[in-house]
């Protein structure tokens, strides 16, 4: 694990520079005009002077604040949703066709509705991060709680647990990894939805800061903003992954792999 | 209690499976009697039904006609099963089946841990249970990071956890290779010399049933009945040099030459 780790050092840090470098060549050989794609450094720049604007914490705040929300609304209805319908047989097969038709719906274009049903403020933008986060987290969650392994039922049956204890032990934990899955997916798309509903509507967050520099044709300015969403998404993602860690130590997605003594 | 009463009693036991091709006849009327302290092997080709009788025994499944009957109490009683007469059972399966995401210690402790057990005793007879089975000092690694037989050894010893009168295992040491199941099977009689419970072991291994049990109950499959039931008198503790003995021999012999006119 030491060498590989040291090998991703090397590589990441170059790899961005060639993709900075690239960005750089393309824009100076093909006298690209700054209007379409500004210079990296123009960006950078840009970045800098985003970030000592009077107001730019806050709308990063605002955005975050929105994701974040949404998320853990997300999360609790998602997980708590699958596992009631990975639990319940009859109501899973119920409500499938319903889940399915929900889900098939391009949310997205469900945005305008959003904002004139909950207003311009954050509401609107915490609903529309929680119905896009809310999917793939309750649909990862019944694949989970469906996925359980029956020697391990029997072993809780064979020693008498409860209901409760066989959930607690056994079905909840067993879960986790496809639960943090949808988590991941889940954190991304909430990000996209604040971002989509700031555009849309409202005077904070970097969405629509966004849309109010590309106004003032501030074309470096909207590749700053961009490069903030990034590094938003990117810190916000991190935690969550991070977070696989935290509950799920035992999991071959988390442990290096060493050979087995036998 | 006397010997009519204590052990397993299994009386007249029927186990239909419902089906899409009918229903499926896995035990037709089997009567048996398992004394208390004896252990016991069930025998027999595939389909023959010894894996349904043993989960019947444990409780896992219910019975479609008949009584299992454990130290004189009836297991199912309205068709729910009593706690309080399963919990004088501990169960070994093919796979070790340990929870990935609690140690070893954790592990075996869980039943007690279900029963409300403080922690400081739980981990002090998860290290006398280690002790036992052979598995010291291996209390705080995950189960991933132990071999196939050492898993096992945990799963007997969790199994063994609250003090069972009885073990049931189904055909335990099936998934290990040959060297392994040797020893295992060594360290089971040793296990069961020292802790004197009764043990219900489920095989397809004729070597292994006549090294390890005091009776052989033979199985016939289509629809599972009992073919014979077989004493195997070698003294105990029996060394691993005893299959090459003569009368070891004579009995796998037979014991195969049956089981071929049967399956």
């Amino acid at each position: 694990m030491a060498g590989k780790k040291s090998w991703t050092w090397i590589t990441t840090p170059l790899l961005t520079i060639a993709f900075f470098a690239a960005w750089k060549g393309y824009v100076y050989w093909f006298d690209v005009s700054p209007f379409i794609l500004p210079a990296p450094e123009k960006v950078l720049i840009a970045v800098w002077h985003l970030l000592h604007e009077e107001l730019i914490f806050n709308h990063i705040r605002v955005t975050m604040t929105e994701t974040l929300v949404g998320f853990f609304f997300a999360s609790v209805i998602g997980v708590g949703l699958g596992v009631l319908l990975g639990k319940v047989h009859w109501l899973e097969k119920a409500l499938n066709p319903f889940i399915v038709a929900t889900q098939v719906v391009p949310k997205i274009a469900l945005v305008p509705l959003f904002i004139v049903w909950f207003g311009f403020g954050i509401t609107s933008k915490v609903i529309i991060a929680a119905v896009l986060a809310f999917f793939p987290i309750l649909t990862n969650t019944l694949l989970g709680i469906k996925s359980l392994d029956a020697g391990h039922r029997d072993v809780m049956a064979s020693i008498n647990a409860s209901r409760w204890d066989t959930f607690r032990h056994l079905d909840l934990p067993s879960a986790m990894p496809y639960i943090l899955t949808g988590m991941e997916v889940g954190i991304v798309l909430a990000t996209i939805g604040a971002v989509v509903g700031e555009y849309l509507g409202g005077n904070e967050g970097l969405g629509f800061l966004a849309v109010d520099t590309m106004a003032a044709f501030e074309v470096d300015a909207l590749f700053g903003v961009i490069i903030l969403l990034t590094l938003l998404g990117f810190g916000l993602y991190a935690c969550v992954v991070a977070l696989r860690r935290v509950l799920t130590p035992w999991h071959e997605s988390v442990q290096v792999h060493r050979p087995k003594d036998n | 209690m006397n010997a009519e009463t204590s052990g397993i009693g299994v009386e007249a036991v029927t186990k239909i499976y419902p089906s899409d091709a009918g229903p499926i006849h896995a035990l037709e009327a089997v009567d048996l009697r398992v004394k208390r302290g004896e252990f016991v092997v069930l025998l027999g080709p595939s389909g023959c039904g010894k894996t349904t009788l043993l989960r019947l025994m444990g409780g896992l499944l219910s019975p479609t006609n008949g009584d299992i009957r454990v130290s004189g109490r009836s297991l199912w009683r309205n068709g729910e099963r009593d706690a309080a007469v399963s919990r004088e059972m501990g169960m070994v399966f093919q796979d070790a089946n340990l929870i990935p995401w609690y140690s070893i210690e954790k592990n075996i402790a869980l039943p007690l841990q279900l029963r409300g057990i403080n922690k400081s005793t739980r981990t002090e007879k998860a290290h006398e249970l280690c002790d036992l089975v052979g598995i010291s000092g291996f209390e705080k690694r995950w189960p991933r990071e132990l071999s196939g037989g050492m898993r096992q050894r945990a799963a007997i010893a969790r199994a063994l956890s609250y003090d069972p009168n009885i073990l049931l295992m189904d055909e335990p040491f099936g998934a290990l290779d040959a060297m392994t199941r040797d020893s295992m099977n060594l360290e089971l009689q040793r296990i069961w010399m020292t802790s004197g419970c009764t043990i219900v072991l489920v095989t397809h291994s004729i070597p292994e049933a006549v090294f390890l049990a005091d009776r052989i109950i033979l199985m016939t499959p289509r629809p599972g009945r009992i073919d014979r039931i077989l004493d195997v008198n070698f003294e105990r503790p029996r060394e691993l040099d005893l299959s090459a003995s003569v009368e070891f021999q004579e009995i796998a012999k037979n014991l195969r030459h049956r089981l071929e006119e049967i399956s």
